[in-house]
């Protein structure tokens, strides 16, 4: 938590020192306010006061309330000031850092949790600075300054306060203690109801044709049960808190009064009224005393969320980053070419090598295709041109350059990568096919019909209500996968890239489109190199070069009639999906 | 404090859903009545007691003030029994000797004290230094040296029984308010939570009676929504809300009745100060609660641009979009943080102008109260009762404010509740009576003439004829999005045809229940339904007294055997969150789940797309065993493997275009041709 805070500035730290001594003022007042109180008691009480006196004492007291109403405003002004600033400062330092991850560091955080670490945790702490600094620097000073102005008048009194105080702490501790842990069990179960909810609505084709309802029926009731059973615990226990509350205050108010009257029976005529002056006193401090306790029991329950927050925030902050850009920027003598030299690759922390000792080279305008089973590490071996991971061994060169030593932006002006999902982005059809930055001009409208139309998607985007105007809904919702990929692969073809790199993104369109938009594209794009991943033999039978994958090492490299000659892995594969007589014809 | 963390939600009919929700509390709206009436007395208790407190007060204020009356009559008692004659030279009194004032006075009873002359002469030295009008500080201290057998008649004196009898009241009064205060909420937690268990149980049972149309036109998530954030709103608000509503009610109006009843000059002040105060947060809220609104907003862009960013990772760092990135993530940021402030700052002053409210009230009332003793128009007891009445007075307010808005937003939750429940239900078919045996089928389908549409508007399936006689193979073929699970849908009764009829063994689908109808059919789908439970648990599903055996037979006929002995826990490793299980091995699991069921008819959707060739061929594999002596109705996604099926419906944009054998469709080099030789072009 500490470290978390060490981003703050130094105008932040300004800020929380003239927050603490407004708040220690308006303590000061605020106590002060009782003693006036005591003052008008005494008056009320002695025979000759004059009405004057009453109303200078009350003016008093009136001017402590306008003090502290202005202080506590100041306070909650440039803690919300604080507050803002500082979520406003986290959310920008993790939004960078995420920016500069490599898919090794998406990996491991989950862009799910990324996105509520972004959000939700840096709201947390928002909070925690919002309402908690007041309290957590209030509240003791108020419960200390407050003790020592009761201990100094009457022992006895200060014993039934302390009494009161005790017992609230301790009843406040042990209901936090039992229901803070259950708190996160609820969450689970939560989620746990969520999910079988999901199921039965994902799944609502299966089950009705299993005749299931109302065995999911009873799975449901269970999790619901569970979710019950520990709902009422928490809130039974919820429920003592109000009551014991008002109980110990009350009985405090009435304690110090008796004892207030007997110390009045006991003591001598003269100090009766003094007496009497300290217990009315006594009760407003009391209360006070009870509250500040109170507010520090509560900070028990805020602070360790906000720390389960702060330690998600600082884990993100804290990773390395292992991709890092290099420096060159310039012009090369090769261009279009790729070349793995004994390649390797495995995850940090891992042992088994996703990828090992790879070496093949493409030249300018060949098509490179690769194929293999789920996790032989195809789409691996292609995310490390365009550095989305780095690999572990060997060196990859794109145009006789190692990767790693170009300029981040540099190298990427080179590629044009489309992944497996494609990826959509709130805005327009024309600006989602010409997003980002190439180091070069924007491209033009014309060159971005010309992509679109290469894609096969011009078509559709025509027949789109604003054509290439048309809005494109967050995450791409209202156009459908294929259409969606089609724009991804135009995103691509508006780049010019000298390197077109397709992580498996053919599959989500049919046979027919698929074909024609690899036609187009080869005509169109005839100097560019492609590297293709594909799960369909139909995909890459007329690459150059077709690159075989098993369990990280290659198996064969060469065209489809040699690859069907001498390597079975390949032969297993392209018999899978065609039969004999099928590939002969092809 | 009223915290306007979220926009208020607009409710259609507050009344109605109130009411509705109030009948719908069935066997919990008696505990919810007594709840209610606990917290009435409660808060009744709540302001009673100020008012005894004021009277133990006013016991213990009788014990201060000396009573100063009793000086005169004692004087006279004193003169009674002196010797006249001796003091007429009253003037030189104090010039006398000791021996001299001794003798002036007699030891005499009063009241059954006896009073010495000695003690009447220190008592007389000490009056005659005294100013006889005021008794200040200086005069106590003298007061505190007269002789004890005089002091005991001017001495203060404090009713102790009294005392006693009061403070038990009071603290019997606050005991019982703490008790019923606790037995409310304990009520009211169950009713709350009880009340939210029966919504959710009721929402999942609805669930099962919605007819598939629904779930194809609503979002997962926002059904969702309705089972946890809205039943949980209802729930938890609901226990502390309601209650809370009704008692702060009665503590309000109860304290002003009670401050009238106490005193109303002081009542007035007390109102009069509070009401500007009153006025001034209103209007803050207000205002606060524009920014409020602003903020969610902000937020929720904030919250998008995040999403697209991160999951489009890949595709910003290749296309250097960071920076672009990052301009629009400052932009919302910033506004974010404007609204932040704002919003936080406006609803951060109300509890300061609250306690100022209080403070103010406070000073008002010791103040005029001050004056109304001074001039002896009501006790000490009645100020002190009052500093407690201002609070009273001035927190209920703020409460029910809030506890308003949270009414609105139970209702806004029980509304969309209810509307769901509310959805039209599957057609109830309790009265069809003709029923297709599983054992006595022979598995013969004849569509006569079928019509469907999605939307009454649009057909899509116009007049299908088809004829599939027994372990026949139908394949269903067409480009994604052709709408080859429309056929499925129908012959499973998913959805009710327009038109013509669908015949199982003779018998038409309309006829029979769709239980029944389930019951012939295997289906295995696309997207591989798993449960979160073991794989045996998957594989049985809901049918009991499977044994382990059955399982691993169909698990080895499948071919997934081997793969399920590797897994640490086999059979009894959990699905849901385990990474071992590959997409396609999933996908092997739920044919094994479709193998235990021996009925007729198989629908079987082949889409591997996400499952590599390897896998692919044995899930090939173990569909095939799956049709052996079915008729079976085949999504079909590769050409290759559907050549020799006895039917090829072939579907574009949701219409069969084109049906026959493969030789017919390719004969026809139509459609199918087209589709069929692309796969070979490049």
């Amino acid at each position: 938590m500490i470290k978390l805070f060490k981003n703050l500035t130094k105008k932040d730290l300004m800020i929380v020192l003239i927050v603490s001594l407004l708040v220690i003022f308006s303590v000061y007042l605020d106590l002060k306010m009782p003693e006036y109180m005591s003052d008008i008691t005494i008056l009320v009480q002695t025979d000759g006061s004059k009405m004057s006196e009453i109303l200078i004492a009350g003016a008093h007291m009136m001017a402590c309330a306008f003090g502290s109403l202005f202080c506590t405003i100041a306070v909650g002004y440039f803690s919300s000031l604080l507050s803002a600033r500082f979520s406003r400062t986290l959310r920008r330092l993790l939004f960078k850092k995420v920016e500069d991850f490599g898919l090794t560091e998406i990996k491991k955080f989950h862009t799910s949790s990324l996105i509520t670490r972004t959000t939700n945790d840096v709201t947390q702490i928002e909070m925690l600075l919002a309402m908690g600094l007041q309290l957590i620097i209030k509240s003791p000073i108020m419960a200390i300054w407050a003790l020592m102005k009761i201990i100094g008048k009457s022992a006895e009194l200060s014993m039934v306060t302390a009494i009161g105080v005790v017992i609230i702490v301790v009843t406040n501790l042990i209901i936090i203690m039992i229901v803070t842990p259950r708190f996160a069990k609820i969450q689970k179960l939560t989620d746990n109801v969520n999910g079988v909810t999901r199921e039965n609505i994902t799944g609502i084709r299966v089950i009705r044709a299993f005749n299931a309802e109302k065995f999911q029926q009873s799975r449901f009731d269970k999790v619901n049960d569970e979710i019950t059973k520990i709902h009422l615990k928490v809130t039974r226990t919820f429920a003592l808190m109000d009551p014991i509350m008002n109980f110990v205050m009350h009985f405090q108010h009435l304690g110090i009064y008796v004892v207030g009257a007997i110390i009045i029976i006991n003591s001598t005529m003269m100090n009766k009224l003094t007496t009497f002056s300290n217990m009315v006193v006594f009760s407003s401090w009391g209360i006070q005393v009870i509250m500040s306790f109170l507010m520090l029991t509560m900070i028990f329950m805020i602070l360790p969320r906000a720390r389960v927050s702060a330690n998600r925030i600082n884990e993100v902050l804290d990773e390395e980053v292992n991709i890092k850009s290099g420096i060159f920027k310039g012009e090369t003598k090769e261009k279009g070419t790729i070349e793995f030299n004994n390649v390797s690759f495995k995850y940090p922390d891992a042992d088994e090598y996703v990828l090992k000792d790879i070496s093949f080279t493409a030249n300018r305008g060949e098509t490179i295709a690769f194929i293999g089973s789920t996790g032989s590490g195809k789409s691996t071996l292609i995310n490390l041109v365009p550095r989305l991971y780095d690999a572990t061994d060997g060196e990859v060169k794109v145009d006789g350059i190692n990767v790693k030593e170009y300029d981040l932006k540099s190298l990427n002006n080179r590629i044009g990568y489309i992944p497996q999902t494609a990826v959509m982005f709130t805005g327009t059809v024309e600006e989602n096919v010409s997003y980002g930055d190439n180091g070069k001009k924007k491209a033009t409208l014309n060159e971005i019909k010309k992509a679109i139309e290469v894609a096969q998607a011009k078509e559709f985007v025509e027949k789109m209500d604003d054509t290439y105007k048309s809005h494109i809904a967050r995450g791409g919702t209202n156009i459908s996968g294929g259409q969606k990929q089609r724009l991804s692969i135009a995103r691509a073809i508006a780049r010019d890239p000298e390197i077109y790199i397709f992580d498996d993104s053919f599959s989500a369109l049919d046979y027919k489109t698929d074909s024609t938009l690899r036609k187009e594209l080869k005509k169109y794009t005839k100097n560019a190199t492609c590297l293709i991943v594909a799960q369909r033999i139909g995909t890459i039978m007329n690459a150059d070069k077709i690159v075989v994958l098993d369990k990280g090492e290659c198996v064969g490299i060469g065209t489809h009639k040699e690859l069907l000659k001498n390597c079975p892995i390949y032969k297993e594969i392209a018999l899978s999906q065609l039969s004999e007589e099928e590939l002969q014809n092809a | 404090m009223p915290r306007p963390q979220r926009e208020v939600e607009k409710v259609n009919d507050l009344k109605g859903t109130l009411i509705r929700l109030f009948k719908n509390l069935n066997k919990w709206k008696y505990l919810l009545v007594i709840a209610v009436i606990f917290a009435i007395v409660a808060a009744i208790l709540s302001t009673v007691a100020p008012n005894k407190l004021a009277d133990v007060t006013d016991v213990i204020t009788e014990g201060i003030k000396p009573r100063t009356e009793n000086i005169e009559k004692l004087n006279k008692e004193i003169y009674k029994h002196a010797n006249i004659t001796k003091i007429n030279n009253i003037e030189n009194y104090k010039e006398l000797t000791q021996e001299e004032k001794l003798e002036i006075f007699n030891t005499f009873k009063y009241k059954k004290i006896e009073i010495t002359r000695e003690d009447q002469v220190k008592y007389f030295d000490i009056l005659l230094t005294m100013d006889k009008e005021t008794i200040n500080e200086k005069a106590l201290v003298k007061l505190d040296k007269i002789p004890n057998s005089i002091k005991s008649f001017i001495e203060p004196k404090m009713d102790t029984d009294e005392l006693t009898y009061r403070s038990v009241i009071l603290g019997i009064i606050y005991l019982l308010n703490s008790i019923l205060a606790y037995a409310e909420g304990i009520i009211m937690a169950y009713v709350g939570i009880g009340y939210s268990k029966n919504l959710r149980k009721n929402i999942s049972k609805k669930i099962n009676k919605l007819p598939l149309k629904y779930f194809d036109s609503h979002e997962t998530g926002d059904i969702l929504s309705r089972v946890t954030n809205d039943v949980d709103t209802i729930g938890i608000n609901m226990s502390n809300t309601i209650t809370s509503l009704v008692a702060n009610i009665t503590l309000f109006l109860g304290s002003i009745v009670m401050m009238f009843v106490t005193n109303w000059v002081m009542a007035l002040t007390a109102i009069l100060s509070s009401i500007i105060g009153f006025i001034l947060s209103f209007i803050l809220l207000k205002k606060s609660q524009k920014y409020f609104v602003r903020r969610q907003k902000e937020l929720g862009e904030l919250n998008g641009h995040i999403e697209e960013i991160y999951s489009g990772h890949n595709v910003v760092k290749a296309y250097n979009g960071e920076e672009s990135a990052l301009k629009e993530f400052d932009r919302i940021n910033n506004n974010l943080y404007d609204c932040n402030r704002k919003s936080q700052f406006l609803s951060g002053i109300m509890q300061p102008i609250m306690h100022f409210i209080g403070n103010f009230g406070y000073v008002a009332v010791c103040v005029v109260g001050a004056l109304l003793v001074m001039n002896g128009k009501t006790s000490f007891g009645v100020i002190v009762a009052f500093m407690i009445y201002v609070r009273l007075f001035t927190n209920p307010l703020s409460r029910i404010a809030q506890a308003a808005t949270t009414v609105q937003s139970i209702a806004a939750a029980a509304e969309r509740v209810f509307e769901f429940m509310d959805e039209k239900e599957l057609s109830d078919e309790s009265s069809l009576k003709e029923k297709v045996n599983v054992k006595e089928i022979k598995g013969n389908v004849e569509f006569k003439n079928v019509k469907f549409g999605y939307n009454e508007d649009r057909t899509i399936i116009k007049n299908f004829s088809a004829n599939v006689k027994s372990g026949q193979k139908i394949a269903i073929v067409g480009p994604t999005g052709a709408g080859k699970t429309t056929m499925v849908n129908l012959l499973m009764k998913f959805y009710e045809i327009n038109d013509g009829d669908i015949l199982i063994d003779g018998k038409s689908i309309k006829q029979l229940k769709r239980e029944n109808i389930h019951d012939l059919f295997v289906m295995v789908l696309q997207d591989t339904w798993l449960f979160d439970g073991t794989i045996r648990d998957n594989i049985k599903f809901n049918r009991k007294n499977v044994s382990d055996e059955r399982i691993w037979e169909v698990c080895k006929t499948v071919g997934i055997d081997h793969f399920i002995k590797t897994l640490p826990k086999g059979l009894s490793s959990e699905v849901g969150d385990n990474n071992n299980i590959s997409l396609g091995q999933k996908q092997l699991i739920t044919i094994a789940r479709g193998m235990l069921e021996d009925a007729p008819f198989l629908i079987l959707d082949e889409a591997t797309s996400n499952v590599d060739t390897r896998t692919e061929e044995l899930v090939q594999k173990a569909m095939d065993k799956l049709t052996e002596g079915k008729t079976s109705f085949i999504i079909a996604h590769r050409l290759s493997t559907i050549k020799n099926a006895d039917l090829i419906l072939v579907m574009k944009e949701g219409n069969i275009v084109e049906q026959g054998t493969h030789t017919e469709l390719m004969n026809k080099k139509g459609f199918y041709a087209d589709l069929y030789n692309s796969q070979f072009e490049l």
